[in-house]
């Protein structure tokens, strides 16, 4: 079930989906767009924190200028009954960025398990691989991994106003 | 002779140390105080100013991609789904153009499968991803294959820098 939100809530998030305002005092410039208190920015971006609608405050980097450049959607078609624990174990290891349950598309795409690894050369990208399949051993029957030869759209969520 | 950074590779934008500890340090908690930028600073030895103007020109050289709350849209009763087409090497330019043109599609990926295009559809209702699929299968001919996630086993875009 979605988490109550109220107006105030949904004006905050739709004022700083794009970012923080880069002044010295961000909550204080949000609080004056939305006419309400800083201390209130500040509880209310506590609350969505503390309740998980936000993950975190932070900086995103973009992979590529950071050097990670060869980053691989690696997919997996592992076996149902031990795919909830095998991927809590993919999920944690240190180059795994995103780990998901997805559908198959059969025949298209077998694969149900997605892992995103991230590596500053394809070495690094393929020992990743490697790691994942010698993990996931005996439960998986076939496995893929799809490189990124292109951004052709990259805005994040928008909301609207 | 080329200066240094137009020898950088195509794509990728320099970043020097003092760059790299404050991407770090903004990949954890932003403090949620009157001037958390000038809090992110000083363990650094960076003033308040030095700090904005750093991140204003990481995001603009966008080496970061965003800076600010990273909402989980589920837990506001949105909806994330990522989706893929197989698209014949003529059209792609084209197909690309007209995914990308619905508001709907917050990041496109170029990958090489079958599978060739990898998008994701962030929307306010769940009733809007079904309705962005028609869309793009009406303006594209093309089949969408869509894997909405069954499990998350992780997120953290957190990479070191």
């Amino acid at each position: 079930m979605p988490d109550a939100i109220d107006d105030l809530d949904r004006r905050l998030i739709v004022a700083t989906q794009a970012g923080l305002p880069l002044v010295p005092r961000p909550y204080h410039a949000l609080a004056e767009q939305l006419g309400m208190s800083a201390g209130e920015v500040r509880r209310r971006l506590a609350a969505m924190l503390e309740s998980g609608i936000i993950r975190r405050i932070g900086a995103v980097p973009n992979h590529y200028a950071l050097g990670y450049r060869h980053n691989g959607m690696t997919v997996w078609d592992v076996d149902d009954a031990r795919i909830d624990a095998l991927g809590a174990q993919v999920g944690a290891l240190p180059f795994v960025t995103h780990c998901y349950r997805r559908p198959r598309r059969l025949p298209d795409w077998p694969y149900n398990l997605f892992a995103m690894v991230h590596g500053k050369d394809r070495a690094a990208t393929d020992a990743h691989v490697a790691e994942i399949a010698r993990l996931l051993d005996g439960a998986c029957r076939a496995h893929d991994v799809l490189y990124s030869s292109r951004i052709l759209k990259k805005t994040g969520l928008r909301i609207g106003g | 002779m080329k200066p240094p950074e137009a020898r950088q590779e195509a794509g990728v934008a320099a970043f020097d140390a003092t760059d790299r500890a404050l991407i770090n340090a903004l990949q954890g908690g932003f403090p949620l105080c009157d001037a958390p930028y000038r809090d992110v600073g000083e363990p650094l030895g960076l003033s308040e100013e030095e700090v904005l103007v750093r991140l204003q020109s990481l995001l603009e050289r966008k080496v970061l991609t965003r800076f600010g709350p990273m909402y989980q849209v589920e837990r506001i009763g949105g909806a994330f789904v990522l989706a893929a087409l197989k698209v014949p090497a003529a059209d792609y330019e084209k197909v690309a153009a007209a995914v990308n043109a619905l508001p709907e599609v917050a990041h496109n990926y170029r990958r090489e499968h079958a599978l060739n295009m990898w998008f994701v559809l962030a929307t306010e209702t769940p009733e809007g991803i079904a309705a962005a699929i028609d869309k793009i299968e009406a303006a594209t001919g093309l089949e969408v294959f869509a894997f909405p996630k069954e499990r998350e086993y992780f997120v953290e875009m957190k990479l070191h820098a």
